[in-house]
């Protein structure tokens, strides 16, 4: 029945920084989307979330901002920093090296 | 980075803010998830109680979320200190025991670190002090003697070690021509003593090498005090005139307050006069030490060693050039420190250890009202265990409470201290060197901060780890008893620690106890009560009479105070008088050859005394006869000797009738008589000394040249009753004489011995003080530790009882409990009194260190004190109503 995949250490922050980059959102929002573009095979944890984006922010990879949310409620919005930006494009590299050499090793033994 | 160290401030400081937004973060997350729960079908309650589970435990998050602001370590801290300031003004009464035993310990312990530091670890007052040594001439049997001039000058020009040195002796002078006759203080001091040590006058001048001569003209320095004194601290006394034994002395500065080198025989004086002025023949006699003590300045890097070596070859040249005089005598050199405070250190180092076993003491008493209280709140841990709280987090709750209430305890306690001090001072009048230097400064501060968190982590150690530990089921099973087995028995090893405590310090003072008590037992050898003694000093004008004149003078004024009315016996003491002076001289048995060298011959104490000394002191007379009236300067010279000379150098014949020599001219001295043996070196010490035998000359009978310059004389007299009116009777007969006499410095000989057993009493005292406070804490711990298991098992009691326990035998549970705790605790205090006492043997007299009847009658005082903190709860426990108890469940 457990279809959902635990996320690897880290990967989180990448998603979430991935999630950031067409716009700024706010954390229900960030999951719903990952749960939706991975076709609900992964499924953050709030318990993991909100950690982690706080986290960013202190690292100054997202910042925080409020906003109204799309029913004109008070929320926090999260937007990439210039410093997420590069971030993302450095863990992305890192991700798809990474992917790239398990597929090898799963194909070529 | 700026930016990162801002975000964390407003992370410190805006901290309802950030937690404000947090919570509406989380909130808008919930309400999110309703929202898209109840679009999918579900009904609005239903939607949020989804929500709510999907969401998980909202606090972990938080906590989680909080802990990435960096700031968490702070926060936390801050938060602990307020909870813990909210407990105390809860319980105010805990906190007050609390913080009274904490000021206790600390104030105890800070009062004597600050003597230990004024006294034993900072440096002397003066610059470079650790160039500073003393100067000794050696014999082989004492270490420590007198220099005599001309040796000390060879040893200055011969040196090669020595920046400087310098030598000074005792004296006084009558001052007259400034208001009433007044005997000073003085020292004869060589001219580069004061710069040796760096000491400035203020104003003025020290002495020039020129006028360290005899024949130059007479130069004085005075102290601050009798500037003030006689001189209204005016700067113009500078070059003026002082009249001392009647002679002009012009000053030439003034010595600053304070300045005491407590060494030797060396005393603040109001006078200073250069040595080299001193007019007496003796001064260049290189066989008389006339109590000159040196001091010395090392060259930069020269060891103390290296200065021994040095003044060793010198010594040995000096040997060989005036055998007569110097062979066998050898030089000592020892670092000023040491010879000013030595003595005291193993005193200091053994309160500080004793005052420090009162502050374990005391943390383990607040460890048990800690972990007693935990008790009640292992509820409260559990639960927040269970909501998530860590271990750390938790034990850092209860350190920071102990640790909250140490400092305030420092505070309270350094006021104690201070005040205490001073009150520790008292007991010690004057016999304490650098007493003027204790007070409340940088190091004694930091000491204070130090053990105050040393003792606050201390004592929440046991308890905050014990908290932590508890099983989260357990304790909520056992509807927040506790799992009471294994704290007990902390508390039980707790009980024993302070008990074991309790006893060492007990034991020790009981020792020190019964060495005063040996002390007071020690027969002086003579009786100090109604004994009374001063110094008489004959009118300066009388320095230049005739010798015949002098002795009748002094004649008269024996007469004169023996015929007061209330003086029963009354006599002149020149010489060793017990504990006070100290004079010796070469002698050798008239029936032997006369030994080449002094150093070959014998020593004894000599005392010049009048017929009346013996009645006067209260001396018994064993053989022979005393002096009588008859007995002087015409007569046949005669001397009365005491046992110990008897027994040394007569010891299988009677003395009576024997004779001995003190030089080759004129009649041997035949001995008299008998006398017992007085202690003259102290009622502990004079065991120990080399030089017992003791030799008694009579007053009547001291040559012309010695009465030439007679300045003053000791006298004693046994009196009915020791009051002022009776001394002023005395003052007034002997100013009647002659109104330029003077007569100072009156003591009682029962003050005399009593100042020669101040230090072992003020050691005494205070252990005695530290170990009741012992006694008690170890008493109340105990006391509390049976109430509260009592209190724990108040249900079991119950039980007990209404299955049919008789209340004997709860009270005997109680009991037994208790007194196995003591019981343990006292073998183990036994055990390391046995070790510890040891280093005490130095202070003790008349006592073993191991002394078999004070180990027991402690370890049963204390098994007795364990035993009545143990009734009240034993008893309270037999008083259990069953049913009560039962139905509190």
């Amino acid at each position: 029945m457990n279809k959902k995949t635990d996320l690897l250490q880290g990967t989180l922050d990448l998603l979430i920084l991935k999630t950031l980059q067409p716009g700024p959102t706010h954390g229900w929002d960030i999951a719903q989307r990952i749960r939706q573009v991975s076709e609900d095979t992964l499924s953050v944890n709030q318990g993991s979330l909100y950690p982690a984006l706080h986290r960013l922010e202190a690292q100054g990879w997202i910042a925080p901002e409020w906003g109204e949310s799309d029913n004109n409620r008070r929320a926090k919005f999260y937007r990439l920093t210039a410093a997420g930006r590069r971030q993302l494009a450095a863990q992305t590299e890192a991700w798809e090296r990474f992917a790239r050499a398990v597929g090898l090793i799963l194909q070529n033994t | 980075m700026k930016s990162e160290l801002w975000r964390r401030l407003r992370a410190l400081f805006r901290r309802s803010e950030m937690e404000g937004e947090l919570d509406e973060e989380l909130r808008f997350h919930v309400e999110k998830e309703t929202e898209r729960n109840v679009a999918r079908g579900m009904s609005p309650g239903e939607a949020r109680r989804v929500a709510l589970v999907e969401f998980g435990g909202s606090e972990r998050v938080r906590e989680e979320c909080r802990d990435v602001r960096g700031v968490r370590p702070l926060e936390d801290l801050w938060q602990d200190f307020r909870y813990g300031l909210r407990l105390m003004r809860k319980s105010p009464g805990f906190t007050a025991v609390v913080v009274a035993t904490f000021a206790l310990g600390i104030g105890a312990n800070v009062a004597i670190f600050s003597v230990l530091n004024a006294v034993l670890l900072k440096p002397l007052p003066y610059p470079q002090p650790e160039q500073l040594v003393t100067l000794h001439q050696s014999k082989p049997n004492f270490d420590t003697g007198a220099v005599p001039y001309p040796n000390f000058l060879d040893l200055r020009k011969e040196n090669r070690t020595f920046s400087a040195m310098a030598v000074t002796r005792t004296t006084g002078f009558s001052l007259t021509g400034a208001g009433e006759p007044e005997r000073v203080s003085a020292q004869y001091v060589s001219a580069d003593f004061f710069s040796l040590l760096g000491i400035d006058p203020l104003p003025g001048r020290t002495f020039a090498p020129g006028e360290d001569e005899r024949g130059a003209p007479p130069v004085a320095l005075i102290g601050a005090d009798l500037w003030r004194r006689k001189f209204n601290s005016a700067p113009d006394v500078l070059g003026k005139g002082i009249n001392l034994d009647d002679r002009s002395y012009t000053v030439v500065g003034v010595i600053p307050v304070g300045f005491n080198l407590r060494v030797n025989v060396f005393r603040q004086s109001d006078v200073y006069v250069p040595i080299g002025q001193w007019e007496t023949p003796m001064l260049q006699n290189r066989g008389a030490a006339l109590s000159l003590h040196g001091v010395g300045r090392l060259k930069p890097g020269v060891t103390v060693e290296q200065a021994q070596a040095d003044l060793d070859r010198v010594m040995r040249d000096l040997a060989a050039a005036y055998p007569a005089t110097n062979s066998g005598n050898g030089a000592k050199v020892l670092p000023l420190k040491e010879r000013i405070v030595g003595r005291l250190r193993p005193t200091l180092w053994m309160l500080l250890g004793a005052v420090g076993f009162v502050l374990l003491i005391a943390c383990v008493n607040v460890s048990n009202l800690l972990l007693a209280r935990s008790t009640g709140r292992a509820r409260e841990f559990a639960i927040r265990a269970a909501m998530g709280a860590g271990r750390w987090r938790l034990i850092r709750q209860t350190l920071a409470e102990s640790l909250l209430l140490a400092p305030i305890g420092c505070g309270l306690g350094l006021l104690l201290a201070s005040w205490g001090t001073r009150a520790a001072l008292g007991l010690l009048p004057a016999t304490l060197p650098r007493a003027e230097e204790i007070g409340l400064d940088a190091p004694v501060l930091l000491f204070a901060v130090g053990i105050s968190l040393l003792t606050g982590l201390l004592a929440g150690l046991a308890p905050a780890l014990k908290t932590s530990r508890w099983r989260l089921s357990e304790t909520l099973k056992e509807g927040g008893r506790g799992a009471s087995s294994g704290r007990a028995r902390a508390q039980g090893v707790f009980v024993a620690v302070e008990i074991a405590l309790a006893l060492v310090l007990l034991v020790g003072a009981g020792l020190m106890i019964r060495t005063l008590g040996a002390l007071w037992e020690v027969d002086p050898g003579f009786r100090p009560n109604d004994v009374l003694t001063f110094n008489l000093n004959l009118s300066p004008s009388m320095r230049t009479a005739e010798p015949a004149a002098v002795r009748a003078a002094l004649r008269e004024l024996s007469d004169g105070i023996s015929s007061v009315p209330g003086v029963r016996a009354a006599s002149f003491a020149d010489g060793a008088v017990p504990m006070l002076d100290e004079n010796d001289l070469y002698f050798w048995l008239a029936d032997q050859p006369k030994p080449a060298t002094t150093s070959e011959m014998h020593t004894a104490l000599v005392t010049e005394v009048e017929p009346g000394y013996l009645a006067a002191m209260g001396i018994p007379l064993k053989r022979g006869r005393f002096f009588a009236r008859q007995d002087d300067e015409r007569s046949p010279p005669v001397v009365v000797i005491d046992e110990s000379f008897a027994r040394k150098y007569f010891p299988n014949a009677d003395p009576v009738g024997k004779r001995i020599r003190f030089d080759d001219e004129g009649d041997a001295s035949q001995i008299v008589g008998v006398v017992g043996h007085v202690k003259q070196w102290g009622l502990d010490a004079d065991d120990e000394q080399s030089l017992q035998s003791q030799l008694y000359v009579p007053f009547r009978a001291v040559p012309d040249d010695a009465l030439r310059g007679v300045g003053g004389v000791r006298v004693v007299a046994r009196m009915d009753g020791l009051t002022p009116a009776l001394f002023d009777s005395i003052r007034r007969v002997v100013q009647s004489r002659n109104s330029q006499n003077i007569i100072s410095r009156p003591q009682t000989m029962e003050e005399v011995i009593a100042v020669s057993l101040a230090a072992r009493r003020f050691s005494m005292t205070l252990l005695n003080v530290f170990a009741a406070a012992a006694l008690l804490l170890a008493g109340v711990g105990l006391y509390g530790v049976i109430s509260y298991l009592v209190g724990q098992r108040t249900h079991e009691f119950g039980i007990r009882l209404a299955l049919g326990a008789r209340p004997r035998d709860i009270f005997r549970l109680v009991l037994s409990r208790g007194l196995t705790m003591a019981l343990v605790g006292v073998v183990i205090g036994l055990a390391a009194a046995l070790g510890l006492t040891r280093l005490m043997t130095g202070m003790l007299y008349g006592v073993s260190a191991t002394d078999p009847a004070t180990f027991t009658i402690i370890a049963m005082l204390l098994t007795a004190v364990a035993l009545l903190a143990c009734l009240i709860p034993a008893i309270r426990a037999t008083k259990v109503d069953p049913m009560v108890a039962l139905r509190d469940e």
